[in-house]
């Protein structure tokens, strides 16, 4: 008998034997290799061919990498260094990094769309985390004017002039109000599209012979590289939510006219490619605008591709609103909240937070299709690798400025990807 | 014939104090009607609530109470007739429409509360947005209405965190948060298990004691009994019977009435 026993009387035991490991089959890694990888025969099979598959690539992709170069002038360069062996020529980025990221924008003024970045995450901000202060969120309502300024320069009062129709519809709105909504939204759509008309362009004029301030104009056909694509991409997913939304409601309208019109448009967007919408951005919209307007290639297309995503949404968020029990508009409805109301406080928070996935599904696959433009002549960083490969000094040059490509685009798409996958996680209330 | 008693579950003395029915009118119906589609929900429909009055509304499924209901408040519209509510008829009008749902609130057989909203959000929100009412004030006004439901403790939760009981109560309480001047109740208890209708009901016949204007859709026939002045009786669409609760349930008039009273008293 073992000491633990020493007072127990037979049969009861009044003192507990002390806890044992259990089996090394059992623990620790053994048990998990056991479980996860050799879980029969299949399972070990498969495990052994995704080793074998794994440690192909290392072996091929392995070498390829170690052999790194990061300063040489040319492919050639490389080459020589490299002397036969084969390895990445990282050097290419080295040198064109600048072009890549900002095309053919004159490069003292780098500044400019390097800050529009920084002001872009401290604007977005208090758009996605909640322990941001609220007061930021002015900032970030005037930050699509400041990066507009910032990117093409001129002069300052052409978008505090645009600003302004923003608030001649918002007092619009407000003047109105007492004749009810749909008069005052009519208003509100009205008002500004006459300031904009008529009145934005002479104030600017007026005022910048006042006091002429501003920076130095850079032209759309100087943007380029990932400039282009984030400008687009993020210009797209801003105006793109709200229209999608505002489509998803106008679909589900009970007014005949609004309910069509909506229907038409999501159909239509939809039932066309993206790069058709393009070509008829940079051809077709020259035709039918009047004759000697000078509608920016890059604002015909961030309309083009915000209408495409925002077909997209409109449809995911129909499905959110429809996964809605009915009970809850009746509860909005019965509570005296109107329809807007209703919208805001009740429908739209569940509405979107059951369409998140979906919805930055569609942001997602918008900012890789700005791509696209490649077709259509602007310069993005696809577009720029083509551009570099016909210089002499980079001729034959493919994998490095892709993977290049490709993992920048990764880091952006992934953190999205990440920040909705939060966000679902931070909106859980239902407890089920 | 021995006097019908039925159960309420209540175990205490029902405070009648408060319980008058004034002569001022709080719900007009004249010949209202409605149709789904082809369908005839409800015929001819005359009804006169006045303020104070406690109104159980109890028929067959199908027979049309809970769009009666619904239609106080315009969750359905009405195709013909007249419905004055406080003095405000319902038309298509919106602003009267709002108007009357700020001044009846209303309980629904699946609580409907905002699941993305606390408990304490879900009864502050339409006094801010509709009343006006200013935060610190509409919350202290929560407050002492989910102490009047008893649950004060929970008020920072979530609906989905509590109990089928618990939530109606919430609802309830969500809705006199507003301050109606009239409460309607569409199958408050329907949905609960049995344990958790008697909170509910003693919720509701608290509503009673202090004098709150009522209609509910219920077949809680003790509850109808403890605290209603009428019962109203329906069936395919018409009001077939009603009648103070004692003689209602003692004295049924129409053959139809009897047949209900029969299978869902379960004698």
């Amino acid at each position: 008998m073992s000491d633990t026993h020493a007072q127990t009387v037979a049969f009861v035991r009044d003192t507990m034997l002390p806890e044992r490991e259990p089996p090394i089959l059992e623990r620790g890694a053994v048990k998990w290799m056991r479980e996860n990888l050799f879980n029969g025969i299949i399972s070990t099979a498969l495990t052994v061919l995704s080793v074998l598959v794994v440690a192909w690539g290392v072996a091929e992709i392995g070498p390829w990498l170690m052999r790194s170069i990061w300063d040489a002038e040319s492919l050639s360069g490389c080459r020589q260094i490299l002397d036969g062996a084969s390895g990445a020529c990282w050097a290419v980025i080295k040198d064109r990094w600048h072009q890549l990221m900002f095309g053919f924008y004159p490069p003292d003024l780098y500044w400019r769309p390097v800050l529009t970045l920084i002001l872009l995450f401290v604007a977005l901000g208090p758009i996605l985390f909640p322990w941001v202060p609220r007061g930021m969120i002015r900032f970030s309502a005037i930050y699509p004017f400041l990066g507009y300024f910032l990117l093409w320069g001129g002069s300052v009062w052409f978008p505090v002039s645009v600003a302004l129709g923003f608030v001649a519809g918002y007092a619009a709105l407000v003047a109105f109000r007492s004749l009810g909504t749909l008069v005052s939204t009519i208003a509100a759509i009205i008002a500004p599209i006459l300031w904009w008309l008529i009145a934005a362009g002479t104030l600017t004029a007026v005022l910048d012979s006042i006091v002429p301030l501003g920076l130095e104009r850079v032209d759309s056909d100087e943007f380029g590289g990932f400039l282009i694509s984030l400008v687009i991409g993020f210009t797209g997913i801003g105006l793109s939510l709200p229209m999608g939304i505002l489509l998803a409601l106008g679909r589900q309208s009970n007014m005949i006219l609004i309910k069509s019109v909506c229907v038409t448009f999501i159909e239509f967007i939809r039932g066309v490619p993206l790069i058709t919408l393009l070509f008829t951005a940079q051809l077709l919209l020259g035709y039918f605008l009047p004759p000697g307007t000078s509608f920016d290639l890059i604002l015909r297309v961030v309309i083009m591709v915000t209408f495409f995503a925002a077909a997209y949404i409109a449809e995911v968020v129909r499905g959110g609103l429809a996964a809605l029990p009915r009970g809850q508009y009746e509860a909005a409805d019965a509570l005296g909240l109107d329809y807007w109301r209703a919208q805001r406080l009740i429908i739209m928070p569940q509405a979107l937070k059951i369409s998140i996935p979906g919805i930055v599904n569609t942001f997602i696959g918008l900012f890789k299709d700005t791509t696209l433009v490649v077709f259509i002549g602007l310069l993005d960083p696809v577009g720029l690798s083509n551009a570099i490969r016909a210089s002499s000094d980079w001729q034959g040059i493919y994998w490095e400025l892709f993977i290049f490509i490709g993992a920048v685009f990764f880091i952006f798409c992934f953190g999205m990807s990440r920040y909705s996958m939060y966000l679902e996680r931070r909106l859980q209330t239902d407890h089920r | 014939m021995a006097e019908v008693q039925l159960e309420t579950g209540i175990d205490r003395e029902i405070d009648r104090s408060n319980m008058q029915v004034s002569d001022e009118i709080a719900i007009q119906i004249t010949r209202m009607n409605k149709w789904f589609g082809q369908f005839h929900v409800l015929r001819d429909i005359d009804m006169t609530v006045h303020n104070g009055e406690r109104i159980v509304v109890c028929g067959p499924s199908g027979s049309g109470k809970s769009t009666l209901i619904r239609c106080i408040n315009r969750l359905e519209e009405h195709q013909s007739g007249q419905i004055i509510v406080d003095g405000t008829e319902l038309t298509s009008d919106l602003k009267n429409i709002d108007r009357v749902r700020s001044e009846v609130g209303m309980v629904f057989q699946h609580f409907n509360l905002f699941p993305h909203l606390t408990i304490l959000e879900n009864c502050t929100l339409a006094p801010i947005w509709v009343r006006k009412v200013p935060r610190r004030e509409a919350e202290e006004t929560a407050m002492h209405f989910l102490e009047k439901v008893k649950i004060p403790e929970q008020a920072n939760k979530y609906p989905g965190q509590l109990s089928g009981g618990q939530q109606q109560r919430v609802a309830i309480a969500r809705s006199l948060c507003m301050r109606p001047r009239i409460m309607l109740f569409d199958e408050p208890t329907s949905a609960l298990d049995p344990e958790m209708i008697k909170e509910v009901l003693d919720t509701m016949i608290q509503l009673a004691e202090e004098g709150m204007t009522m209609l509910c859709v219920t077949h809680e026939m003790g509850f109808a009994q403890a605290v209603a002045n009428r019962v109203i009786f329906m069936d395919q669409g018409q009001i077939v019977e009603q009648n103070e609760p004692r003689e209602f349930f003692n004295n049924p008039q129409s053959d139809r009435t009897k047949l209900f009273l029969s299978q869902i008293l379960g004698h």
